[in-house]
């Protein structure tokens, strides 16, 4: 995998089918549906117990436009991996373009994608630092896989956007 | 708290970043504003507080900081590794309105972000 600035756009190359198919698993990994735990992080309190009126109304009016942004964030994600769609050649390595004016979007999603993953399996810190770990054990094990490879992407935004601070 | 308010600050949940615009031009009659301290104001500030999360990269908490409160990257640092090291930083103090829009904004970053009162 390649992975690189080329213009307006984010390339990454040489996609293989497993990583690709990691990335399509991106808008499903954040629904919290399945998961009260990736909910409760994702949607946290505000503010102490003794704050019931504001966290009432945080609930009432703010976990509501939230929750629309982080969708919002979610669907760019998933028609910019449309492209990873491809039927001709469905084991075949792929390129993934993603445009610059996407990049918040991509950070926004994959920070949801890992926190409630994270949330779900209830990962320790310890867990979460050991980047040598295999990821064919285990569900959890590949749910690690899947929090680390996101991290990795979000760096690679990070730095592009850091380079270009006046496209973000 | 009225709810219309609590209904403004949603709307602005999606317009992180917003600056105000300053028009250019020659102010003939200048206006003295007398400023006035609300209830709010007087009372005792309020924190806005970023707790520990394993899972936030140090890279990307940086930059919420820097955008959310304006701060520079030696700032925004600082406050980031206050918050790795000793699990929670006191990012920004004064009036409560603020302080709960400065925490929705850090909550669209997916932060963990609290208010408390100071003191």
């Amino acid at each position: 995998m390649e992975i690189c600035r080329q213009n307006e756009s984010l390339e990454i190359r040489e996609l293989d089918p497993f990583l690709a198919e990691l990335l399509r698993q991106i808008p499903d990994s954040v629904d919290t549906k399945k998961s009260p735990a990736a909910e409760e992080r994702l949607f946290s309190a505000p503010a102490g117990a003794e704050e019931k009126e504001f966290r009432s109304e945080w609930k009432l009016y703010i976990v509501p436009e939230l929750r629309r942004l982080f969708q919002s964030a979610t669907e760019t994600v998933r028609q910019d991996l449309e492209q990873l769609h491809c039927k001709k050649k469905p084991f075949a390595n792929c390129t993934l373009r993603i445009p610059l004016a996407h990049a918040d979007a991509w950070l926004n999603a994959l920070n949801q994608a890992r926190l409630a993953i994270a949330a779900s399996y209830n990962f320790t810190e310890h867990e979460l630092s050991d980047h040598f770990r295999s990821p064919l054990g285990s569900r959890r094990d590949l749910g690690l896989f899947q929090v680390n490879f996101y991290g990795f992407l979000q760096e690679f935004i990070l730095r592009e956007i850091a380079a270009c601070p006046d496209e973000d | 708290m009225s709810g219309q308010r609590r209904e403004d600050e949603a709307r602005s949940a999606s317009q992180l970043m917003e600056y105000p615009v300053i028009a250019q031009g020659t102010i003939e009659t200048p206006t003295v504003e007398k400023e006035v301290a609300t209830k709010g104001e007087i009372q005792a500030p309020w924190n806005v507080v970023v707790h520990n999360d394993p899972v936030n990269l140090m890279t990307y908490v940086t930059m919420v900081f820097q955008r959310v409160f304006g701060y520079p990257r030696e700032r925004a640092e600082k406050h980031m590794l206050e918050v790795h090291q000793k699990g929670r930083s006191i990012l920004w103090s004064g009036v409560r309105e603020r302080a709960e829009l400065y925490v929705q904004q850090l909550h669209a970053y997916l932060l963990l972000a609290t208010i408390e009162k100071a003191g």
